[in-house]
């Protein structure tokens, strides 16, 4: 059975443009509108419509829900790495400027990179962890459960 | 760039006040990413323990009246948020990481025998993310930043106490009642803290109290004070917007309910002490109107009304929330009269009632580990075969009512010092009274305890020891505080006094 051929061949085609774009407000954020939480959420919409057009189980097999959830926590650790590792060289919690020392403004650069990172890997995550909470909910409770 | 050649590399000791909320925080989505059954509770453990340390060294450097500032990202206060430690919330601090201490080794056995054990590392990620808001709130210095933390308590605490919904289904419809009224109180609180903003264009507390002591008052401020006072007031639980506690803390899994009912709202009381105290002056006259014709017959009504539906109860953890609410009427009334002997009264009996509610509520949690449920006629007679379990409840329950010799008795002995000092003393008479109606419902379970026959058939054993030496910990807590007055009563006198000062305590 293969209905909505258009459908299926133009998602095919949309998804890696999609995700490009994501790339692009991801690591383009600083000069133009952008960062991780935009970026996070059109990554997700790539996953979404994959989901959407050919099935929960397709997808989940792209992007397995263990792996959704490790990621979530993934992207927080990078956060608040990054505070850490500016901790180690001696300066406060996210100072940035810790990472180049010479041009602090570099330092600043580098640093909101990683954050970023961070932030839109656990947005890309959470958001296709909601779709996944959403569209594989079991059948109602039957009574004998209350 | 000159600024790098002078750059003095900051010390373990420099970084306490981040450490206190990053520890935590960053355990959580560590035991999401190690992800293993067997590791969780020794990470989540380890980080509280680390959490506790950092407390008690954060509290050492301030008992004396000074105060650490710490700036995020290295940008300078008003702009950048700053995380401000004094007395006051190092007290906050302390209590709250103690408190979480000892709930984890508790919460071992009590969460296996409720919790299914594939939810067990998300639930410790919960709890971690519940103790990160919790000490975040306490300890920043940023008005906007208590809402965000605020929101990571809450948002965390609503999942912690549907995991109650093994045990019972209510849980889930009682979560769903708090996240619909603690969504509610967040955002009455952020609207204010929006007003204050727009009245200020700052966030920064001292900042704030600054500007507002500048200025004066205004139509703005004043709405802002209001909302901020109701938006606290429903997470505080306040005489009438209580509605939302008896459930939570009912159906909430056991090592929740203990967890929350000794932190959740004291850090919720302590905002409102920042926000009333420090941040708008004492002497401002609206506040003054609220807190003498609003807060304080609430508080009243509070202590009375809550106490009897306590009296009326036939479930020992619903008596206990309801006991719960009728406390939170006391610290109330302290912080209504607006003197120093009333805010002292007022911090000491949220510590005070802090360990006292612990207690008892891991000695319910015992009961409930053991018999499967926390209704008199399902627990009666336990007290001839727990012994241990139930004497550490006696003892919760004798300062619940304040007997002398126990926590209890110190911070209702200090508020009615506080209400005959300001020559209120109709309401010194309150206070005692609606103490005898905590004897009533302290006795009824003492009753149901030791008086009436087991129920046929059960033999019940012991609690195991890791929840036995958290519970008697607390137990023996609420003797040695009731004894050692100076410890409780210097911090929250110094505590009283910083907040007092206005905004001189923070600068």
């Amino acid at each position: 059975m293969r209905h909505h051929l258009i459908l299926r061949v133009i998602t095919k085609l949309l998804v890696g443009a999609i995700m490009l774009f994501a790339f692009y407000v991801q690591f383009h954020g600083d000069f133009s509108p952008g960062g991780g939480f935009q970026a996070g959420v059109i990554m997700a919409v790539a996953f979404i419509l994959y989901g959407l057009v050919f099935s929960l189980h397709d997808v989940q097999q792209v992007f397995p829900p263990w792996l959704v959830h490790k990621l979530i926590a993934l992207g927080v650790l990078l956060y608040a790495g990054t505070g850490v590792v500016s901790m180690f060289l001696g300066y406060g919690f996210l100072d940035y400027g810790a990472f180049t020392p010479d041009h602090p403004a570099h330092g600043q650069h580098y640093g909101i990179f990683a954050v970023e990172l961070g932030v839109g890997i656990t947005v890309t995550a959470v958001m296709v962890a909601i779709y996944y909470a959403f569209a594989s909910r079991p059948p109602r409770l039957s009574d004998e459960e209350w | 760039m000159s600024v790098e050649s002078t750059h003095v590399a900051m010390t373990l000791n420099d970084h306490l006040p981040i450490l206190q909320v990053l520890v935590p925080l960053a355990t959580a989505p560590l035991i999401v990413l190690i992800g293993s059954r067997r590791l969780t509770w020794s990470l989540a453990f380890i980080a509280s323990a680390l959490s506790f340390v950092i407390a008690i060294l954060l509290l050492m450097q301030v008992i004396d009246g000074s105060v650490i500032s710490y700036q995020i990202g290295g940008w300078a206060p008003p702009l950048g948020i700053e995380y401000r430690v004094d007395a006051t919330n190092a007290f906050v601090l302390f209590l709250v990481t103690g408190i979480s201490t000892l709930v984890l080794p508790y919460a071992r056995e009590s969460v296996k025998s409720e919790i299914p054990a594939r939810h067990h590392t998300l639930f410790y990620a919960a709890f971690m993310l519940c103790l990160t808001g919790l000490l975040g709130v306490a300890i920043t210095g940023d008005a906007f930043n208590v809402f965000v933390f605020l929101e990571i308590s809450s948002l965390a605490t609503y999942v912690l106490i549907a995991q109650g919904s093994y045990r019972d289904k209510r849980a889930l419809t009682a979560a769903y009642d708090y996240l619909i009224m603690g969504t509610i109180g967040a955002t009455f609180f952020v609207i204010g803290l929006g007003m204050l903003y727009m009245a200020t264009g700052t966030l920064n507390m001292a900042d704030l109290a600054d500007r507002i002591a500048d200025q004066g008052a205004n139509r703005t401020v004043r709405a802002a004070f209001a909302f901020i006072v109701v938006g606290m007031g429903l997470k505080i639980a306040i005489y009438p917007l209580h509605l939302w506690l008896p459930r939570a803390y009912t159906f909430a899994p056991s090592a929740v309910t203990v967890f929350l009912a000794a932190t959740a709202t004291k850090v919720a009381i302590y905002v409102l002490l920042r926000f009333t105290f420090s941040i708008f002056q004492p002497a401002f006259m609206f506040e003054v109107n609220t807190l003498e014709f609003i807060i304080l017959p609430f508080a009243i009504l509070a202590m009375f009304a809550a106490s009897f539906i306590a009296i009326f109860q036939s479930d020992f953890k619903r008596m206990l929330a309801y006991s719960s609410i009728a406390q939170i009427g006391y610290m109330l009334l302290g912080i209504s009269l607006l003197t120093d002997t009333g805010l002292t009264a007022a911090i000491a009996h949220l510590f005070n009632h802090g360990i006292t509610k612990a207690t008892l509520f891991m000695g319910v949690g015992i009961l409930v580990l053991r018999s499967g449920g926390s209704f008199y006629n399902r627990i009666q007679g336990m007290g001839k075969t727990m012994p241990w379990t139930s004497a550490a409840i006696v003892i919760g329950g004798l300062s619940l009512i304040g007997v002398p010799g126990t926590a209890g008795f110190i911070s209702k002995w200090v508020l009615v010092e506080a209400t005959i000092e300001k020559g209120w003393w109709p309401i010194s008479i309150l206070i005692v009274l609606s103490s005898l109606l905590a004897v009533i419902y302290v006795w009824r379970v003492i009753e149901v305890l030791y008086l009436k026959a087991p129920l046929a058939g059960t033999n019940y054993k012991e609690a195991p020891l890791t929840m036995l030496i958290p519970m008697w910990i607390l137990a023996l807590a609420c003797i040695y505080f009731g004894f050692a007055t100076d410890v409780t009563l210097t911090a929250s006198r110094a505590a009283a006094q910083g907040l007092l000062a206005g905004s001189a305590g923070m600068m």
